[in-house]
């Protein structure tokens, strides 16, 4: 059964793909919500346009995804956060960019806006402008609580954010996220754009998931356009998300270890990151690999001494990993901070549909790969790691485990790699007028949602990049409650959410 | 723990030869670097890193000049923790809007003399993000740049280059 079979609608969108998208009246859009905050469905996405609200939702059981619609030219909505909070950041970045209201909200604060750019709702078209009062953060009151502000310059090399913590001595009893300051107008600039350039942008949502991006944009175009990349292509475009994956998740394995003050583990692990970026680099011409997936399929072949440089460094893996696994599980100096520090309860992962590690840490068994089988995936065998204490060796752990998936992920695509086409022409036009696709990809935080209407030229109509962290951002602040402020980098780290990804 | 170690004392090490200067860095430099600085800082520079609302792609790259491969401590150059330690800002990003105001601030934090540096297509002039309602442009829109260093982003080697111009022209030899 359909998610939509429950949820009354005025009428289906025949050309949203590959999942159903339907207008919803008042009571339909209620009845979303309700279904939301019962826990039947998880909210994926939640997205606006000058007059008119989106929302993405997965069914928990039969893992049906659907897209409901709720039209609003007077410029109100529903609000959904108030009955369902992992909605709230969403439904705050809304009446930023479009000046939508949501009635009945209990939170309406600016979340992107801080009254710097210039203009007010900068997507709605309209001139209209908001008040600028100065950003009030959740109180938190006693005799001997006193705040700690940081940010947004942070004493390391990371991106720009502010955090908010109340303590009371060293312990931490709230602490709020200020986010936005990366804002950078990425769905105003693709409106209008070729895909060409679309596809770019989408690339730069996250520097460090770029592969993972230009994929679901990728997958997004063509299933609006109902074409199919050739198997090649797809292959490649595996090959270099887990290429990414790993090169990631290396780079956190240490970073944590590293703000738990064992710095050998960050030497080792910096050493076979830069070995996956050089043999990225080797096969892709991109130590990042940027710019190499585009709608239709790929831009460049694997060069050829490619497959040669990836075996190496999955030979090295194989050889240096085990050692590194054995360090990490050996050390109790090491294990002492990250055993039971920063919990994220399973129920509240649950809740948020909290993706990649930060989920799969805390016994949620989701990830896109495996759950929506998109190719090749849907040909290749892994396992996806699934842990339940929640707490940093938790994440840590899922992180060990699926760097191991990935090498053995990376093989199976080595091996199967056949000759073929890189890329299926795209039409000149979308042939009746508007069209529009839906895509996730896994990348190495959670999964990446990507949704986009195209006009008859092929143009960007609107386009809405979700990242996993809007799901995960909040999640980090239950999971510093009653731990120590001196425990928030490595908290933090073993997030390590995005911040430019959920900024745009 | 101990194999690592061993293993660790007997292998090569990974580091890289150090590539020359960048060529048009130094040009760009000439122009600016003031000598008696030069005197008082030596060889050694310290380095505060801004992200003005990069996506994380360049502050990737800038971590891997720490590693192993190219460990830019060898040549004096070292990440602090607060503008008031720093010598260099190492700039990336658009400049946000949302960011400008905290990029003049730590500007001005930055003790005299000092050098930025800015890191990427997008600090250069905005790159794709150039004309965004949230978007100021280039580092030089915002504050005063000596050096540019572009590349989408830009390879570790290409900040090596860029840096040790910079360190060369501080050191007195440029």
């Amino acid at each position: 059964m359909g998610i939509l079979d429950s949820i009354p609608h005025v009428k289906a969108v025949p050309s949203h793909r590959p999942w159903p998208r339907a207008i919803v009246t008042e009571a339909g859009w209620q009845a979303a919500i309700d279904r939301l905050a019962d826990g039947e469905l998880t909210l994926l996405g939640f997205w606006g346009e000058p007059t008119a609200v989106h929302m993405a939702m997965r069914d928990a059981g039969s893992a049906a995804i659907a897209v409901v619609t709720y039209e609003c030219p007077a410029g109100t909505f529903p609000s959904v956060a108030n009955r369902h909070p992992p909605a709230l950041r969403l439904e705050r970045t809304i009446h930023d960019l479009f000046g939508l209201v949501p009635t009945a909200a209990d939170d309406l604060r600016p979340w992107l806006d801080h009254g710097a750019w210039g203009q007010s709702y900068p997507l709605s078209g309209g001139n209209a402008s908001r008040d600028v009062r100065p950003y009030q953060f959740l109180p938190a009151e006693g005799e001997a609580l006193h705040q700690v502000a940081v940010g947004p310059v942070h004493a390391g090399i990371i991106e720009p954010g502010h955090f908010r913590f109340t303590a009371n001595g060293e312990h931490v009893v709230r602490l709020e996220q200020r986010l936005g300051y990366t804002h950078k107008g990425t769905e105003a600039l693709m409106q209008g754009a070729s895909l060409e350039a679309a596809a770019k942008l989408a690339g730069r949502a996250s520097g460090d998931s770029t592969v993972a991006y230009a994929f679901a944009f990728a997958c997004a175009v063509e299933a609006a356009l109902q074409i199919e990349a050739p198997r090649r292509a797809t292959l490649l475009r595996a090959l270099m998300a887990e290429l990414e994956r790993l090169a990631n998740h290396l780079g956190d394995i240490g970073a944590i270890c590293n703000d738990a003050s064992f710095a050998l583990m960050h030497a080792q692990t910096g050493v076979l990151r830069e070995r996956c970026l050089r043999a990225a680099d080797t096969a892709f011409g991109h130590r990042l690999m940027m710019d190499v997936i585009v709608p239709g399929g790929v831009r460049r072949d694997i060069a050829p001494d490619g497959v040669s440089a990836l075996r190496a460094l999955v030979a090295q893996l194989r050889k240096v990993f085990p050692r590194l696994i054995e360090l990490y599980d050996n050390t109790a100096s090491l294990q002492d901070r990250t055993v039971t520090t920063g919990i994220v309860k399973a129920e509240y992962a649950r809740r948020f549909g909290a993706g990649g590690y930060v989920g799969r840490a805390s016994g949620r068994d989701f990830d896109a790969r495996r759950a929506l089988a998109y190719g090749p995936y849907d040909a290749l065998s892994f396992e996806v790691p699934v842990l339940e204490a929640g707490d940093v060796n938790a994440r840590v752990w899922i992180r060990i485990r699926e760097v191991e998936q990935s090498v053995a992920l990376i093989e199976q695509i080595l091996d199967r790699l056949g000759p073929g086409g890189l890329e299926t022409a795209l039409p000149a036009r979308s042939g009746g007028g508007a069209c529009e696709g839906m895509a996730l990809t896994e990348a190495f935080r959670g999964d990446v949602l990507v949704w986009l209407r195209l006009d008859g030229e092929l143009r960007i109509d609107r386009c809405h990049l979700r990242d996993a962290s809007w799901f995960q951002w909040p999640l980090l602040e239950t999971a510093i409650e009653g731990n120590i402020i001196a425990d928030f980098p490595l908290c933090n780290k073993s997030f390590n959410c995005s911040y430019s990804g959920v900024d745009l | 723990m101990r194999n690592t170690l061993f293993e660790s004392l007997t292998h090569r090490s990974l580091t890289e030869p150090a590539p020359a200067p960048d060529g048009s860095a130094l040009a760009e430099l000439a122009a600016k670097v003031d000598r008696a600085a030069q005197a008082r800082l030596g060889r050694s520079l310290a380095i505060r890193e801004v992200d003005a609302g990069s996506c994380n792609g360049c502050e990737l790259e800038i971590h891997a000049l720490s590693n192993a491969f190219y460990d830019v401590e060898r040549f004096g150059l070292r990440f602090v923790a607060s503008p008031r330690h720093a010598d260099v800002l190492l700039v990336t990003g658009p400049v946000t809007k949302n960011m400008r105001e905290a990029l003049e601030r730590t500007y001005n934090a930055t003790p005299d003399p000092k050098w930025v540096v800015a890191v990427g297509a997008c600090a250069v002039d905005g790159g794709m993000f150039r004309g965004s309602y949230a978007c100021v442009g280039g580092v030089s829109e915002t504050i005063p740049v000596d050096l540019h260093i572009g590349g989408c982003p830009p390879s570790p080697t290409d900040l090596l280059k860029g840096l040790l111009a910079l360190l060369e022209h501080v050191g007195g030899k440029g």
